[in-house]
């Protein structure tokens, strides 16, 4: 017999596929859940109450745009009621004063808002859609609520020569915390892996440059978080500190995964929050004691010294890139696969493909995935 | 300047939440992206930063509660290293 698993820290709770955004790096899988599929407010009700009991204390309310749910507050309440702490994930479409004010009313406590470049017409571009000014006021207001609040950034190929504009955005809007995400490779972000991979030396400039702001915004500046390029760097990513250890992420239709990505699995036969209770998904489903732990590791991560750091980096990443969830993520260099990650990352930009906007629909090509 | 001799009556930012984790039994800060599990007593120490006590007081306030307890010296300065990560105002 096992001991029961440590409880969960942090739940993502995906609220709907819905997103007023077009973003090509977008991690939501291809086959969009459609909004008819989607949990009821009761049922949102009910998880976040199983999830309080379960010890979950972390909430983002993600999605897609979770404003695009009328009973966002309802869940904001929910969230509040059963002592989790609510961060919105935000574009910051359709944020306005009486919106936030509900929200905040609710118990929000904190916002996080993404911003696609410092100037708004790239912004535009790559959110596919006019936002920018709408993320402008939406960043007004949080300020104005007096929540914290964080901007988030995807960094890629079309926007990391622009990284010193979108900290001085950041410091300008008045924020406390800026993510610097270097793009990764799931659903949408993977259609477009080729299209959105910087060069190395993109990625040395962005560096250099974040590392000065470091300095310069110390102590009393904006938080500066450098989320890595895990296929630049040779080093797996602790990908969710480790499978089913720490957070889960319950999707628009109400399944439950130990990652957003997960769903992308064959046979992994997720659990459903309308089927089962949480607790028992945590404790007891095969999905999420599939990975937990070391015991499913092969070599080289059994072995290593490192396997309790990074706990053989990412599953998804690892069968995207090999066919196999179970063998190392091959962004470790100490990968028999790492050529697959080095291939990718030393390809020039020559020739390279536009980004594919996030669309409603499956992309009719998506079986031609390189 | 410590903390000990100023006016100032501590309350967590906006956005910081202290609460009773139940399911672990131990007390938190919760903050935007991450959670601070607070050992020994130092939840007890910020449920008594609620912005009207000044340092003495919350001092005064532990030291009734906890007589021999080393309060007077190490309160202050762990408030001040609380409001120096921005956790406390």
């Amino acid at each position: 017999m096992t001991a029961a698993p440590a409880r969960p820290w942090a739940l993502l709770a995906e609220l709907t596929h819905a997103c007023p955004l077009h973003c090509g790096y977008c991690s939501n899988p291809l086959e969009l859940t459609r909004r008819s599929r989607e949990l009821t407010t009761e049922q949102w009700t009910e998880a976040m109450r199983q999830a309080g009991e379960l010890g979950v204390v972390h909430t983002h309310l993600s999605g897609g745009e979770p404003l695009l749910r009328p009973d966002l507050e309802r869940i904001v309440t929910a969230a509040e009621a059963a002592g989790i702490y609510t961060q919105l994930v935000t574009s910051g479409v359709g944020l306005d004063r009486a919106r936030l004010s509900a929200l905040a009313a609710a118990g929000l406590r904190s916002v996080q808002l993404s911003v696609q470049h410092a100037d708004p017409r790239a912004s535009d571009r790559i959110a596919g859609r006019r936002s920018f000014a709408d993320k402008e006021r939406a960043a007004t207001l949080v300020r104005a609520a007096g929540l914290p609040l964080g901007l988030n950034v995807v960094l890629h190929r079309e926007n990391l020569d622009a990284v010193d504009a979108v900290i001085e955005l950041g410091v300008s809007w008045g924020v406390d915390r800026i993510e610097l995400a270097n793009a990764q490779f799931y659903g949408w972000g993977l259609l477009n892996r080729s299209a959105l991979l910087p060069t190395h030396d993109q990625l040395a400039r962005a560096r250099d440059a974040v590392e000065r702001w470091r300095e310069r915004l110390a102590p009393d500046g904006p938080e500066l978080v450098w989320v890595v390029p895990d296929y630049f760097d040779g080093v797996a990513k602790p990908c969710m500190g480790g499978w089913g250890a720490v957070s889960l992420t319950v999707t628009p239709d109400g399944t439950v995964l130990p990652c957003p990505a997960a769903a992308a699995l064959p046979g992994l036969d997720p659990p459903n929050i309308r089927d089962r209770p949480l607790a028992w998904i945590w404790d007891h489903s095969p999905a999420f004691g599939r990975y937990r732990g070391t015991d499913w590791m092969a070599e080289p991560c059994r072995a290593c010294s490192r396997r309790d750091e990074d706990f053989g980096g990412c599953r998804c990443q690892a069968f995207a890139l090999t066919g196999d969830a179970a063998r190392t993520d091959p962004a470790c260099r100490l990968s028999p696969d790492h050529g697959l990650i080095r291939a990718l990352a030393d390809e020039g930009t020559d020739g390279r493909p536009a980004i594919r906007p996030r669309a409603p629909r499956r992309p009719e090509r998506a079986g031609q995935l390189p | 300047m410590t903390a000990a001799v100023t006016d100032w009556r501590p309350v967590p930012a906006p956005g910081i939440v202290l609460r009773h984790d139940r399911a672990r039994d131990t007390d938190l800060l919760l903050l935007p992206e991450r959670v601070v599990v607070l050992k020994g007593g130092a939840g007890r120490v910020l449920g008594l930063c609620d912005g009207t006590r000044s340092v003495p007081d919350i001092v005064d306030a532990l030291a009734a509660r906890f007589p021999g307890a080393p309060v007077a010296t190490d309160v202050p300065p762990f408030l001040e290293r609380l409001r120096k990560e921005g956790w406390l105002r």
